[in-house]
């Protein structure tokens, strides 16, 4: 927990450029929380992958009735809205809290984009019938999808209390370790669904 | 003593300590009745002497957190309790309805037992852990009600921090979850899924918040480090817990009947439920070495460091080793259980209400902590029940891979029975620690009564 001393840099010319030069960007504590993310999903990937090399004519099959289409799409929103927060930080350490509070809505907005779609492929597939005990690869596809779908909520309500606290003026060009923790948490949301589309939709 | 109300907490402690002692006395009793099956027969058979063990631990942890939390709540909502009253009567209430009950075990057959206490108005009772009588049962839920009643009150007319909020909702929770001990579906599949709710959402899902904010209470009055630093700590370590207790609940439905699924959430959930214990163990260390006092109390602070590490074993790291789905195959309802549940119950709740006993006992004694005398006869207690702690889990590990080896694995299975016949080494061992533990726990009690000149003023 060493941000506040690192926050407290004096000098002009080092709060024009960054900050904090050293160590993770954001509150310490985000990152045993990311580290705790990534070990789980981490997890839940090796155990996808090792099933899926006892059933791959299963997994292939059943992997045909997803919608890559619809999972591009998302892949591309939320690479769209990792790039807004990273406008939203680099705004704030200008000191412009206007502007970090439209770049990180920006971000929010499409994280809406990315839960409507996923709302309508989930849909699709409970329509369907299938349920996490329809067979192994759906049961991963929905698991993984859903926990990764809770993280795109988690992290629009973060966004939106940055955003918030913005809109206040409660950031400046030297405080602003908020807006760094909410992005770094936005960022591994981002992240992992990177590594999930190939790995579930797309990877023959 | 900050504040006049806190005292309430008093016989809250002295009746959880009273309990205790029964506790490992019944715990004494029936684990000789392991190698000795008819000792005590017919007068205490092994089911009545488990059922007591089992029952009187859940009791006197709940009154060690009833007094931790009347003490610690008027003091972080720096109001006095809303109705000190309403406290005491509860505390009568619950000590006799839980005396009654025990009685009830010992001197009628469980049956009959069931049958004067209308069971056959609701059926409730005949299930591990929950087997209090109807009325016990709707008696435990008035005390929680009004105890909850009293806590939230209070924090509510007063300063509202993050350790009040905690374990204001461990406290909610453990209320809530209780509820599910009165469903009893016909169904088995059903009815163990829903008991999993009492029992598993309690001990690792709200209990550990209750757990979390007393450690942070005692540890900030122990090393005056701020405040804004231990309650990030505590939000990250509750935080943590829930995501994986609650759906680590999946590694108890592996065979009962529920989905298959939960053979995958179960195990991955469930095998990272160690972090959180991991992390209050860096959590307490790193707490006490970065103090900014030297609190006279040192034994507190030992057994606050305790609580860290053995519920990391216990709870943490013997919890891991049966957790995932492949090795609970053979390992389910085996000594290898009994172990775990030895050291994750001792390690998390018991060391941690006896963390706060020892914190606020010298206070409401009216000093800030005992004489050095009578703190070095504490840590003699708290290392003879730790150590000796620490090899009942072992010889229980050891009963449970001969017992999992010859019951399960191997090509020529034996019967349970003549299992148990060869283990018998490993409980009479299990025994001799108990014993051990028995002498710490009397230590403890001594520890109350040692008299010194050199008292440190409160």
């Amino acid at each position: 927990m060493n941000s506040q001393s690192a926050v407290m840099v004096y000098e002009p010319q080092a709060v024009q450029a960054v900050s904090r030069e050293e160590g993770l960007p954001g509150d310490f504590a985000i990152w045993i929380f990311i580290f705790a993310e990534m070990l789980a999903f981490g997890v839940l990937f090796v155990a996808y992958a090792f099933t899926r090399a006892g059933n791959v004519e299963l997994f292939n099959a059943s992997q045909q009735t997803l919608s890559q289409t619809a999972g591009a799409i998302n892949t591309l929103v939320l690479i769209t809205s990792s790039y807004f927060v990273v406008r939203g930080v680099a705004a704030i350490k200008r000191g412009l809290s206007e502007q970090c509070a439209w770049w990180l809505s920006g971000a929010v907005l499409l994280g809406g984009v990315f839960v409507a779609i996923k709302l309508v492929e989930f849909h699709a597939k409970f329509a369907a019938g299938i349920s996490l005990s329809t067979n192994a690869f759906y049961m991963f596809y929905l698991a993984l999808t859903f926990f990764h779908f809770m993280h795109v909520l988690m992290g629009m309500i973060i966004l939106g209390c940055v955003i918030a606290k913005a809109r206040r003026g409660g950031y400046s060009a030297r405080d602003h370790v908020g807006v760094e923790t909410g992005a770094s948490f936005w960022h591994m949301v981002d992240l992992l669904w990177i590594i999930l589309f190939p790995l579930v939709y797309v990877i023959r | 003593m900050q504040y006049k109300s806190q005292a309430v907490a008093k016989p809250y402690f002295i009746a959880a300590i009273g309990l205790f002692v029964g506790q490992i006395l019944f715990g004494l009793i029936m684990g000789l009745q392991y190698v000795i099956g008819d000792f005590l027969f017919p007068a205490i058979p092994f089911n009545v002497a488990r059922m007591v063990h089992t029952n009187l631990l859940i009791v006197w942890l709940l009154f060690g957190f009833m007094g931790a939390s009347y003490f610690l709540v008027p003091e972080e909502s720096e109001t006095e309790l809303y109705s000190p009253k309403l406290a005491m009567i509860t505390f009568w209430v619950f000590l006799v309805a839980g005396a009654l009950t025990v009685l009830g075990y010992l001197l009628v057959p469980y049956a009959t037992l069931a049958k004067f206490t209308g069971n056959d108005l609701l059926a409730t009772m005949g299930r591990e852990f929950l087997e209090q009588p109807l009325i016990t049962k709707v008696g435990i839920v008035i005390v929680a009600l009004s105890f909850l009643f009293n806590i939230a009150m209070t924090v509510l007319k007063g300063r509202k921090t993050a350790i009040s909020l905690v374990l204001l909702l461990g406290l909610l929770g453990l209320a809530v979850f209780f509820l599910f001990s009165f469903y009893n579906p016909a169904n088995l599949v059903k009815d163990k899924f829903y008991w999993w709710w009492v029992v598993h959402l309690w001990v690792e899902g709200v209990w550990e918040l209750i757990l979390g904010a007393i450690l942070a209470f005692v540890l900030i009055k122990v090393t005056g480090v701020d405040r804004e630093v231990i309650e990030k700590w505590l939000y990250v370590i509750i935080t943590m817990t829930l995501i994986t207790g609650i759906i680590g609940t999946g590694h108890h439905y592996y065979w009962i009947g529920a989905p298959e699924y939960w053979q995958w959430w179960g195990s991955i959930f469930s095998a990272l439920e160690p972090i959180p214990f991991f992390m209050m163990t860096v959590f307490a260390f790193n707490m006490v070495n970065r103090r900014r006092r030297e609190h006279p109390n040192k034994v507190a602070t030992l057994w606050a460091l305790g609580t860290g590490v053995m519920a990391f074993l216990g709870a943490g790291l013997w919890g891991f080793l049966h957790t995932l789905a492949p090795i609970n195959f053979y390992t389910h309802g085996t000594q290898l259980t009994a172990a775990h549940g030895h050291m994750a119950f001792y390690g998390a709740y018991v060391a941690v209400v006896l963390t706060m006993i020892s914190y606020a006992m010298p206070i409401l004694r009216g000093r800030a902590a005992n004489s050095p005398k009578a703190q070095v006869v504490e840590m003699w207690a708290f290392w003879l029940m730790s150590v000796s702690m620490v090899f009942i889990t072992l010889f229980l590990t050891g009963a449970g891979i001969v017992q999992i080896w010859l019951q399960r694995v191997s090509d020529t299975p034996m019967g349970f029975m003549a299992v148990q016949d060869q283990v018998a080494i490993f409980y009479w061992m299990r025994e001799g620690t108990g014993v051990v533990f028995l002498i710490g726990l009397i230590v403890y009690l001594c520890s109350f009564f040692v008299k010194s000149e050199s008292k440190v003023a409160a």
